[in-house]
């Protein structure tokens, strides 16, 4: 897709960070690397650390333990605020301004800003320029936030959970957003618990649970790190009994289905059928990004080997 | 400016400068579309002063109370944008993630406290403009020309030290505990600071306790502009207020440093 030669050193950088909250910690001797010009995926369910990490790149939050640099400097440094830019998951800004003005005032920090002719243009929020924030719809709103984020033409965006809360037209909106992003050669850092999300988006996929990097590559390397079968059937069995299966590697209940991943699909299922006769609207399918992130998580219920925060320490 | 700085230093002064006031233009421009801060701030001081000093006072032989409240209700026609402007505002900013989106832009910290001081003062000024047009014309209150601006002065001088204890509610309370808060310091210290009622009227233990707060030395200095103090010496008011407003401040950078998770 792109031309650019790949440059090796990266954009923004954490090594080795932990990071706790009280007795919970956050984040577990963690690594992360941005690239020039890529869009890099976080993925991980609630609670997986995402928002810490992003924070910590931003200098939101102060580093407790291991390194986290930008561009070379601290995350805070004045010059790595004036060429970065940032969606935050929870933010909003003064509700009796209109979009006009507050994009007027994030362009006065920066020393060439975009047109804001253009960040309204790119952000969808022409007719809404001279509308007060507060009379904004969610999707309006994350929009401006989006537009804020760029205001300073910023080589490097973070955009934390920019879709959570939105309808599916509204998603997409956002997605064409930053795809447009990628194409004007920015780097993008997109935190997401919509797998097909970072699927759609991402060039490279960090999936983090628990604090920990688990797993990290493009989205097919992702899919192809468990070459698998997701076992999908209507079933007495509990996802929490399918957990201790062992040759399950996650399960999960959608509806009236029990969907299981699997790399023993048939030793899988004689042990299913022994315990539930009954079983039935059975298919065995490849995996997709979803259930490729299930596996990887390892979900295995209370007695798995995942020390989690809250089983204390 | 100085000409011979370098240009750099003085591009980066002038950036400060736009964006301070970018920020105050577009703060005072927030509050004053909204109208549970804008209309009790400009309008309670003013009705008050036109009820008590003077509807209630027309006729009366003497001039005296149409002075006094001049004094005490400008110090509370300050009190009340600051405190509000600062306490439930910064609470409210913390609570949306408006803060720490600002945090990650390049915006000096200085022009985002310069900005809610100065929105203040715009609103504190117009309060006690409106003031002294209703004292000079529609109170007969005189004063000499010093005594006006000494007036002015110390009553808007005042925004400094209220906005330090709006700056420590803000920095630790979330927004509705800061609404409520914010509530009850404005009207308990008003009322304990002799700012509604002169304070030789209340009973002695309020003005025991009233010496703590900043209202109450606020009070004092603009009444001593009319010699009609309780007497106390300006630098022991000077020395207290700065004190509870360094007592404000350091209340404050606890909240902000815990805030940032250190």
């Amino acid at each position: 897709m792109s031309s650019e030669p790949p440059s090796t050193a990266p954009l923004a950088r954490l090594s080795g960070v932990s990071h706790r909250y009280g007795n919970v910690l956050a984040l577990d001797r963690l690594d992360l690397e941005v690239r020039e010009g890529e869009v890099l995926a976080v993925l991980g369910p609630n609670g997986a650390g995402k928002t810490t990490a992003v924070s910590l790149l931003l200098g939101t939050l102060t580093l407790q333990s291991g390194a986290a640099r930008v561009f070379g400097s601290a995350p805070d440094a004045a010059e790595v605020r004036l060429r970065r830019g940032a969606m935050l998951q929870v933010s909003g800004v003064p509700e009796t301004l209109t979009v006009g003005e507050h994009l007027a005032l994030f362009r006065a920090y920066y020393p060439s800003p975009l047109p804001a002719a253009r960040l309204l243009e790119m952000a969808g929020l022409r007719e809404l320029r001279d509308r007060r924030f507060g009379k904004l719809s969610g999707g309006q709103k994350q929009r401006v936030m989006f537009a804020l984020a760029l205001a300073g033409d910023p080589e490097l965006v973070f955009l934390d959970e920019p879709t959570a809360g939105l309808d599916l037209d509204g998603r997409r909106r956002l997605w064409d957003e930053i795809r447009g992003l990628k194409a004007a050669g920015r780097t993008a850092v997109l935190t997401t618990h919509y797998l097909e999300e970072a699927d759609a988006l991402a060039d490279r996929i960090a999936v983090i649970h628990r604090g920990r990097l688990i797993a990290e590559g493009t989205p097919e390397e992702i899919k192809s790190r468990t070459a698998g079968r997701v076992v999908r059937c209507v079933t007495t069995i509990t996802a929490e009994t399918a957990r201790t299966f062992p040759e399950a590697a996650g399960a999960e209940t959608k509806g009236q289905h029990l969907e299981i991943v699997t790399s023993q699909p048939e030793a899988l299922l004689r042990r299913m059928f022994a315990r539930d006769p009954e079983l039935g609207d059975l298919t065995v399918v490849g995996v997709g990004l979803e259930e490729a992130f299930l596996a990887l998580t390892g979900e295995r219920g209370p007695d798995g080997n995942g020390a989690g925060p809250e089983g204390g320490s | 400016m100085d000409a011979s700085a370098p240009p750099v230093l003085r591009r980066r002064l002038w950036w400060h400068v736009r964006i301070a006031l970018l920020e105050t233009r577009f703060q005072f421009l927030s509050s004053l579309r909204l109208p549970a801060f804008a209309v009790p701030t400009l309008l309670f001081p003013v009705f008050f002063y036109l009820f008590f000093a003077v509807v209630f006072q027309s006729g009366g032989a003497s001039l005296v109370a149409p002075t006094y409240m001049l004094a005490t209700y400008g110090v509370f026609g300050v009190l009340g944008p600051s405190i509000f402007g600062f306490g439930v505002g910064l609470a409210q900013e913390r609570d949306t993630g408006a803060l720490l989106l600002k945090r990650t832009t390049p915006m000096p910290a200085g022009a985002f406290l310069f900005a809610r001081v100065g929105t203040a003062a715009i609103f504190g000024a117009v309060v006690v403009g409106t003031l002294f047009l209703l004292a000079g014309f529609a109170a007969g209150v005189e004063l000499h020309r010093s005594q006006w601006f000494s007036l002015a002065g110390i009553i808007l001088a005042a925004v400094l030290p209220f906005s330090a204890i709006g700056l420590a509610i803000g920095a630790w309370a979330k927004q509705q505990a800061a609404v409520a808060i914010v509530n009850l310091a404005f009207i308990g210290m008003s009322l304990i600071s002799g700012l509604w009622v002169p304070i030789y009227m209340l009973p002695n233990v309020m003005q025991d306790i009233a010496v703590v707060f900043p209202t109450f030395h606020l009070g004092q200095l603009a009444l001593k502009v009319i010699d009609l103090d309780l007497g106390g010496p300006v630098w022991l008011h000077l020395v207290l207020l700065v004190g509870q407003t360094a007592v404000c401040l350091a209340v404050a950078a606890a909240g902000f440093r815990r805030f940032s998770g250190r």
